[in-house]
């Protein structure tokens, strides 16, 4: 379980000097999940790599572990509200409003390209 | 047990021990009563482990910085569940490279809805830009949106608790919103409130369907690509 956690720590971490030492504008963890993305890919093609946390669904136990409580981790952050009182009192229903409607019409129009654009891929290919 | 009970607690309250355990034990109660509920939307973790321990926090004239101290380590590990969404996408790899083209269209349109949508209405409203511009990464996950709103000179702060907000009403609204427009793809539903609502919708979603998941943590990992890019550009497009 050890070897598994440093092993996403790793990951995470050779993200960061990646992003920063090209300064690329994303997110350090998004390129470690790529990192370790391609590692669990190579390990099914090149025997030698299925060792250690990379066996025996040993990564792969950890990260299950960490994502089943995904939710948790929100808490810090969000209980920062708390330093955000006054701009609360002065604009909060207005941003609350604005935030709602923004998520319904995003959620809106994600899911309605989605379903648009895998009908139109499988009329495409099932058509004359 | 003759000490003084107010400088045990003047010990405690300033003890990191005392607000990991106040994180954890109430977010283990929320969730057990979010499962008691069979996962009510209304029943989320999150917002009810938020306002309780900020109430708890304002009644005993607890200062954020005191409370983070403890909450820093469960607050560390948003960086490696990150890192660790490469395990559901790998394991369902063959699902999400069929379905490449819809997800690639479905995450331009939605990027772009996300800011765009809330930056014109935040402005329609009158909000100070500061407040518009600390809004407009709202839909990425919270590590994301602080550096964006800290590259724009805007309120990072601001920008994380946008974001909390943003992903509790997600999470709230996906399942109610799609079950009433018959919309049935677990595919479309997972990438939509991954988009919307990154993290706290992704685990919406995986509480709801394993695909679902799978495809709002894809969704969340893009959206924070692209989201880094789309901001600044509509910070001079929209504000000037």
């Amino acid at each position: 379980m050890i070897a598994s956690f440093s092993l996403i720590l790793l990951c995470q971490l050779a993200g960061e000097v990646i992003v920063r030492g090209l300064s690329l504008p994303m997110p350090g963890p998004v390129v470690g999940l790529l990192l370790l993305l391609v590692l669990l890919l190579a390990r099914d093609r090149f025997k030698a790599l299925a060792r250690g946390p990379l066996h025996n669904d040993g990564v792969e136990n950890v990260s299950r572990g960490l994502l089943e409580n995904l939710s948790l981790l929100f808490i810090p952050a969000g209980v920062g509200v708390v330093q955000k009182l006054e701009l609360i009192a002065a604009h909060g229903i207005a941003v609350l409003a604005v935030l709602a409607i923004s998520v319904v019409l995003t959620l809106l129009a994600t899911a309605a390209t989605f379903v648009l654009a895998s009908r139109l891929l499988t009329r495409g290919r099932t058509g004359p | 047990m003759n000490e003084n009970p107010f400088s045990l607690w003047v010990f405690l309250s300033q003890s990191p021990l005392l607000w990991l355990t106040v994180t954890l034990l109430t977010y283990a109660v929320a969730d057990a009563v979010s499962l008691v509920t069979g996962r009510h939307p209304l029943a989320n973790p999150v917002l009810h482990s938020i306002w309780i321990i900020g109430a708890f926090l304002l009644l005993t004239g607890t200062s954020y910085t005191t409370y983070f101290a403890g909450a820093q380590f469960v607050h560390f590990l948003l960086g490696p569940a990150i890192v660790a969404l490469a395990v559901p996408l790998y394991e369902n790899r063959k699902v999400v490279v069929a379905a490449i083209l819809p997800m690639l269209a479905a995450l331009v349109v939605g990027s772009a809805t996300a800011i765009f949508s809330v930056m014109l209405l935040a402005e329609a409203a009158g909000l100070p830009r500061v407040v518009v511009l600390s809004l407009a990464p709202k839909s990425v996950t919270a590590g994301v949106a602080m550096g964006i709103s800290e590259s724009l000179h805007a309120d990072p702060s601001l920008a994380a608790v946008a974001v909390v907000i943003t992903g509790i009403m997600g999470a709230i609204i996906v399942t109610p919103l799609m079950n009433r427009l018959g919309i049935t793809d677990f595919r479309a539903r997972g990438f939509a409130v991954g988009i919307a609502a990154h993290g706290i919708g992704t685990a919406r979603a995986f509480q709801v369907d394993a695909v679902a998941g799978v495809f709002a943590s894809i969704a969340m990992s893009l959206n924070a690509l692209l989201t880094s890019f789309l901001v600044p550009l509509a910070a001079t497009l929209l504000l000037r």
